[in-house]
């Protein structure tokens, strides 16, 4: 303990906790992205008192209506309130991009390292699993696991997580690959210090970058993939709104309702940008090389 | 080098066997039954019966894997069940069409992609930065289906300046090629465009800030050659590694642009192959999708290397 | 920039020089086809192809009769065991091999005995062929058939060239229609040739058809717009507003045979052990609580039929005295008192993953939900819906029927006891009696009367709520003159041509 405070500062360490802080709070972008998403979370949180109609409740005389006093961003194929539905969606949409990104997350990141930094054996073996996984298509995936754990929001969560894993592994490795050999950790493991030290403290700041960069943009395909299985019946049950299911209802009626795929995109288009100020934010806020 | 990608090549092999069985047994697993389709409305016992057999899949899987496995090593991939049709014929069709497609819409994507990066992250902070993240960022969330349709409306519908669908073999009319895939490319690019120019944008971002960098500004070069050489050089190892996943990514199929423009590629195939539980074509597509990424993968190790000559005496 | 305008200009003038040469019809299909092989074919998409490809024995009118095609007429024997079936003079198939009665018999024992056929059944009432002459075939039956001739209008009527189809048909038929088999890119297009040989060559003005899958209806009509296609077939109701506000394109809005009803598990497993599966009362309470017009209003823009039979609007069959029963929530709510079960009653309902069909679910979701119904919609994609319904994985389930002209093909299979496509294992033997006579009746007035007697049979019991009839919506270039459209929906090309 006391060997790497006397060796840390030749290194590339992580500035301390409350500058990173500082310097994320300082971060216009950061700070409106995160604002957004508080909103929007608080949105779905609250939806049962926010939401001015009842989500699923069907009205058959106001079908496809355009916006309008009554109601907001207009109304559904079968005259369901589309704004109360966007609030309730964010439930589903919010958790589904979250989720599945922290499942990819988990499981990709720590195998990247593991191979990156250790190589050989362990990486050959890491590699081919992560690869057979890469090419085995999304769909024969999600069915499957469909199949097994039942039709759900969560497995299709699942399902689009292990799907975005192999992505994490393979860029964590390769930026694993572009550190190994810089000085700072040639010097660390050079004194002796343990591996699960350096991983964590020297490797894991110095690529996180990119890693963010890359969940903020997984999230948006997240919400995304999840339009297509529920459309496959393997996500939100109908008639429990998603924004990927909505924009999925709405692709018959591009003509007739244009407002109908208006709403549910410029949710997601404002949440994907908002994960991804969040994400610029965070990155600046995370690298050690930005610090000077 | 050249037995460092041989090594790789022999490498892959076990990669290649991991993927047929995780496949095989995977599409075992996913419930229906082709044939009960395939027996049409009338669904008799006989026929069903008659067409396990036919197929062979009667047997355990285990002895239908071997069986595929023998095939595979003549160079049979066995045969789509729904139309009879040798797997060989159905992937030599399709998959130029998508390599067309994936390398038109990379092309756009690297295009449009990398420079916005660099520049973004150039200018950090200001107008230009944000514009670009906003532009690439719609690019990301645009749901291809919907871009899709769109475009047919303004250039097939409206204007009539392309072709809604139509889709003709490079070497038949290239002009006719162009004019079909060029639509559906940048519908798959801008979306890649997007994704590329975020990781280049950080990637410039974090080398900028390095000692290198500051280095060689001391050393009182011209900024724009600090840029190329120094900067984006060092930034290019994540891009290297996006790209030729996302190259990988679209050798399955970019699914629902192929559908919008009635573009005959592996997608459109894997997807129907999935929902009929069409087993030797979905065997088929993902081992071809397999080797692709293999050499994919090999080409980013290969890269890496030419990018950081250190890696070179590491192993 | 000039110069690449003159090369555009050039290249399109050697286009429409190329088009005037060969004209060339593409059709925009919903699907694409299975086998090209009518004894092994099950899909609607490839019935599309072979109306162009293969002749048949006996073709459908718009009336839903039966009319000549390469049988020019026919006799029943007294005990209506024997069809006597005289042949067209001068037919040739695509290959130049003579059609005659030999080839009629090939064909018919073909699809009786190719161990893959899935005509079987539909033909399973024949014994044998006899050749009576070179022009004259002679078909014995079991017992009376009455579905027969309405089986020979269809893939099971069919005439292959014998010499060229003994081995692998589905790659590359030999019929003899007016058009010839040229090229299948599969999942992309299959082109068709002009047939010189045609019996009637001069009714067809076409030298190439194409047919492009293209499973989007948008989409499929988005090619319509641009000009891609000429002819595009099951076009979404909703968009038919936008059709009629083009003045370059015709729609053709015809009744047409499939339907979509509501299948109940009453005895297939487990499953079945629910109260809606185990009491007809709860049954009869669902289908009080649907408005099928409100349904038709809502999804398919007042274009589709609501109906209580699985009788086509157009059948002669069709019981009007048996009307559409009224939504009453009220009665509904009774019965559910009636039958004792505590509301709200949960039912699953399985769906295919449509979105039509599941914005049908959602709405009958809601209306059931009004009668004391809390419905659990259940999306499936179609592999696993199939086999799911076959082995009783379901408590209700909606189900779609492509149709057949007779009343036979809509109702035996799904409802006597033994029937190939009966999942809900329902049965009652008064009703098996009833549709098994009807088969054998040739008077229609008889027939009529035997399907009259089974409707309320069925409406007692329940165990299916037949819902709509889907009509044909066919959208076309103005500039494709001709066309005549029939309740199967199929494209005939004969007459039809492009008059700008």
């Amino acid at each position: 303990m006391t060997m790497i405070e006397t060796v840390s500062p030749i290194l590339f360490r992580p500035r301390s906790t409350s500058r990173a802080l500082q310097k994320f709070l300082g971060n216009k972008g950061a700070m409106i992205g995160a604002g957004i998403l508080i909103v929007f979370a608080l949105a779905a949180i609250f939806a049962p008192w926010i939401a001015p109609y009842n989500p699923i409740k069907t009205n058959f005389l106001v079908i496809r209506k355009p916006p309008s006093a009554l109601f907001w961003l207009g109304t559904d194929e079968l005259g369901r309130d589309l704004l109360s539905r966007l609030i309730w969606g964010a439930r589903g949409s919010l958790v589904a991009g979250g989720i599945s990104v922290a499942i990819a997350m988990a499981i990709g990141v720590p195998l990247g390292l593991l191979a990156g930094y250790f190589g050989g054996k362990l990486d050959a073996l890491i590699s081919r699993i992560v690869d057979a996984l890469l090419s085995c298509p999304f769909l024969v995936l999600a069915i499957a696991l469909g199949a097994f754990l039942g039709p759900s929001l969560i497995n299709a969560m699942i399902a689009i997580g292990l799907s975005a894993m192999p992505i994490f592994a393979r860029l964590t490795r390769g930026q694993v690959l572009s550190i190994r050999h810089e000085d700072y950790l040639e010097g660390a493991r050079a004194i002796g210090l343990p591996d699960r030290w350096i991983i964590a403290r020297y490797v894991l700041p110095n690529i996180l970058s990119p890693l963010v960069v890359q969940a903020a943009l997984t999230i948006a395909s997240a919400i995304l993939a999840e339009a297509s299985l529920s459309f496959l019946g393997l996500g939100q049950q109908p008639p429990y709104p998603s924004w990927g299911s909505m924009l999925n209802a709405a692709r018959n009626f591009m003509e007739q309702a244009p407002w109908m795929s208006l709403a549910p995109g410029a949710a997601i288009y404002i949440t994907v940008l908002s994960f991804n100020l969040l994400g610029d934010g965070l990155s600046d806020a995370l690298d050690p090389k930005s610090q000077h | 080098m050249i037995a460092f990608i041989a090594r790789r090549l022999v490498g892959a092999i076990p990669t290649l066997i991991l993927i047929s069985l995780f496949v095989f047994t995977l599409q075992k697993l996913l419930p229906g039954d082709p044939i009960l389709a395939m027996a049409g409305e009338e669904r008799d016992p006989a026929v069903i019966a008659l067409l396990h057999e036919k197929y062979h899949l009667d047997q355990p899987i285990p002895i239908q894997y071997i069986r595929w496995v023998g095939g595979l090593l003549q160079g049979d991939f066995g045969m789509s069940l729904r139309t009879e049709q040798p797997v060989t014929t159905l992937v030599a069709s399709k998959l130029p069409v998508t390599l067309e497609l994936a390398a038109l819409a990379l092309i756009i994507a690297l295009a449009i992609g990398i420079p916005a990066g660099i520049i973004a992250a150039l200018r950090k902070g200001t107008a230009l930065d944000y514009g670009a993240n906003i532009v690439a960022l719609s690019g990301i969330s645009i749901p291809h289906f919907w871009l899709g349709i769109l475009l047919i409306m303004l250039f097939s519908v409206k204007l009539k300046w392309l072709p809604a669908s139509g889709f003709v073999p490079l070497f038949d009319d290239p002009v006719q090629n162009f004019k079909t895939l060029i639509l559906p490319a940048f519908v798959v690019g801008v979306g890649l465009a997007g994704t590329l120019m975020r990781h280049t944008r950080g990637a410039m971002l974090s080398v900028l800030g390095t000692d290198y960098v500051r280095t060689a500004r001391a050393k009182g070069l011209m900024p724009r050659s600090v840029v190329l050489k120094h900067a984006f050089r060092n930034a290019l190892m994540p891009i290297v590694t996006l790209t030729t996943l996302l190259f990988g990514e679209m050798l399955g199929g970019a699914v629902l642009t192929e559908q919008v423009f009635s573009i005959p590629g592996f997608g459109k195939m894997i997807v129907d192959a999935v929902f009929n539980r069409d087993y030797a074509v979905v065997q088929g597509v993902v081992l071809c999708v397999a080797v692709g990424f293999v050499l994919l993968n090999l080409l980013a190790d290969v890269l890496y290397r030419v990018i950081n000559p250190r890696l070179r005496t590491a192993s | 920039m000039t110069r690449l305008r003159i090369l555009i200009a050039a290249l399109a003038l050697l286009a429409s020089t190329a088009a005037f040469a060969e004209t060339t019809i593409k059709i925009g299909i919903q699907d694409d086809p299975d086998f090209l092989d009518p004894a092994r074919s099950r899909t609607y998409a490839s019935r599309l192809v072979f109306t162009a490809l293969c002749d048949k024995l006996v073709d459908v009118a718009p009336d839903l009769t039966f009319v000549p095609q390469l049988a020019t007429a026919w006799t029943w024997s007294a005990d209506n065991k024997v069809l006597t079936m005289t042949l067209r003079d001068g037919v040739t198939f695509h290959d130049g091999e003579p059609f005659d009665a030999a080839a009629v018999k090939f064909n018919l024992d073909r699809s009786r005995t190719l161990p893959e056929s899935l005509r079987k059944s539909e033909i399973a009432s024949i014994v044998s062929v006899d050749v009576v002459d070179a022009k004259t075939v002679a078909i014995n039956l079991k017992q009376p058939d009455a579905t027969l001739i309405a089986q020979l209008s269809d893939r099971a009527g069919m005439m292959l060239a014998p010499k060229a189809s003994t081995g692998d048909v589905g790659a590359k038929p030999v019929c003899s229609g007016p058009y010839k088999f040229l090229q299948r890119v599969q999942q992309d297009r299959i082109a068709l040739t002009r047939f010189d040989g045609y019996w009637n060559r001069a009714a067809y003005h076409f030298d190439k058809v194409v047919f492009l899958p293209i499973p989007d209806t948008s989409v499929r009509l988005a090619n319509l717009r641009a000009g891609d296609l000429d002819i595009i077939e099951r076009v979404a109701p909703t968009d038919i507003k936008t059709v009629k506000d083009d003045k370059s394109l015709h729609v053709f809005n015809n009744p047409g045979l499939g339907f979509s009803f509501i299948t109940f598990n009453v005895a297939n497993g487990d499953r079945a052990k629910t109260p809606i599966g185990q009491d007809k009362r709860i049954r009869k309470a669902f289908e009080l609580a649907i408005d099928r017009s409100a349904i038709n209003d809502v999804v398919f823009e007042g274009l589709y039929t609501p109906s209580n039979q699985p009788f086509p609007p157009t059948s002669p069959f069709v019981d009007k005295s048996f009307a559409l029963p009224a939504r009453d929530v009220a009665k509904s709510q009774a019965l559910l008192a009636a039958a004792g079960v505590k509301t709200p009653l949960d039912v699953e309902l399985t769906v295919s993953n449509s979105p039509i069909t599941q914005q049908v679910g959602q709405i009958i979701q809601a209306m059931a939900g009004e009668a004391g119904f809390n419905v659990k919609l259940v999306a499936t994609e179609f592999a696993t819906l199939l086999s799911q319904q076959q082995t009783g994985r379901f408590q209700a389930s909606m189900q779609y029927w492509s149709g057949r002209p007779g009343p036979d093909g809509n109702i035996h299979q799904f409802l006597t006891c033994k029937g190939s496509q009966n999942d809900s294992h329902y049965c009652n033997p008064k009703l098996d009696d009833l549709l098994n006579t009807a088969r054998t009746t040739t008077d229609l007035a008889q027939r009529k009367a035997l399907y009259a007697q089974a409707l309320p049979i069925l409406a007692d019991d329940m165990p299916s709520i037949d819902l709509y009839f889907e009509p044909r919506l066919i959208v076309m270039q103005n500039k494709i003159k001709g066309f005549v459209p029939n309740p199967d929906g199929l494209i005939r090309l004969k007459d039809v041509e492009a008059k700008p």
